[in-house]
């Protein structure tokens, strides 16, 4: 895999890399990429946001009604 | 499971055991199955419960091994088109140069949007306009916390094709939720 990653290969490995264990090279890819890519930085955090948010799925008790 | 916790008092989780349920299902009658033979479960188990967690933890323990069976059944009974999944579609969130076509904003306060009921009404809205298998695959993911190998292999399915699945489900999820809630001036400011 080529060094110099588009946002479009990034944010695929930024995913898989939720899944599965990137290789060396992929994780230096992504990180050489995502360090200048103010987009693909937030797509990060986002997607890490909703392991948190279904995890915390379905929220707090009040949505029952009681 | 104290001594305090009567059949009654299980009970009470059911509605919060039902949206778990429906989240992963979709399916109103097989998700109140799945919660039926859960408390049924729990009643009847009620000793093995260690008390080192929750009840409601421990009610969606049970509830997600009911949930996979369901599953099971249901891949054995139906099971998905094995074409591969390319995620030629995904081209459309992206230029031809491969830059983001709409990047992605800053959203405000995420963590907070956990507390509130309408954010999660808004994922759930989300979820429902992705493909169907697409958000079975990501809710067995991230709401159930299988692993890959297993959904794959649940869904009779390529790794590969699992992978594009989940990350079709991210893209779509991530720009769903800042249209309907991040930007729509739902999450609180600040």
């Amino acid at each position: 895999m080529a060094l110099r990653l588009s946002c479009k290969e990034a944010s695929r490995l930024i995913s898989e890399g939720m899944d599965r264990h990137l290789s060396v090279p992929e994780r230096i890819g992504l990180r050489l990429h995502v360090s200048i890519c103010d987009a693909c930085t937030k797509f990060t955090s986002q997607a890490a946001f909703l392991r948190r948010a279904l995890k915390a799925y379905p929220g707090s008790d009040d949505r029952d009604g009681r | 499971m104290s001594a305090a916790e009567t059949p009654l008092e299980l009970e009470q989780h059911r509605p919060y055991l039902l949206r778990f349920a429906l989240l992963q299902l979709r399916d109103r009658g097989a998700a109140e199955d799945a919660v039926q033979e859960t408390l049924l479960s729990a009643i009847q188990g009620a000793s093995q419960f260690a008390g080192q967690s929750s009840v409601r933890t421990w009610l969606v323990g049970i509830l997600k091994h009911k949930i996979v069976d369901g599953i099971r059944k249901a891949s054995r009974e139906r099971p998905l088109e094995s074409a591969e999944d390319g995620g030629e579609d995904l081209d459309a969130f992206f230029s031809e140069d491969g830059h983001f076509a709409e990047a992605p904003q800053q959203w405000a306060s995420p963590e907070r949007s956990l507390d509130e009921r309408r954010f999660f009404e808004a994922l759930e809205r989300c979820l429902e306009s992705l493909p169907r298998n697409t958000a079975r695959a990501f809710t067995m993911r991230e709401l159930m916390g299988m692993e890959t190998e297993e959904i794959c292999k649940e869904l009779r399915i390529s790794t590969s094709n699992c992978w594009v699945m989940l990350y079709r489900a991210r893209m779509s999820l991530r720009a769903c939720l800042e249209q309907t809630w991040f930007l729509a001036g739902s999450a609180r400011n600040g």
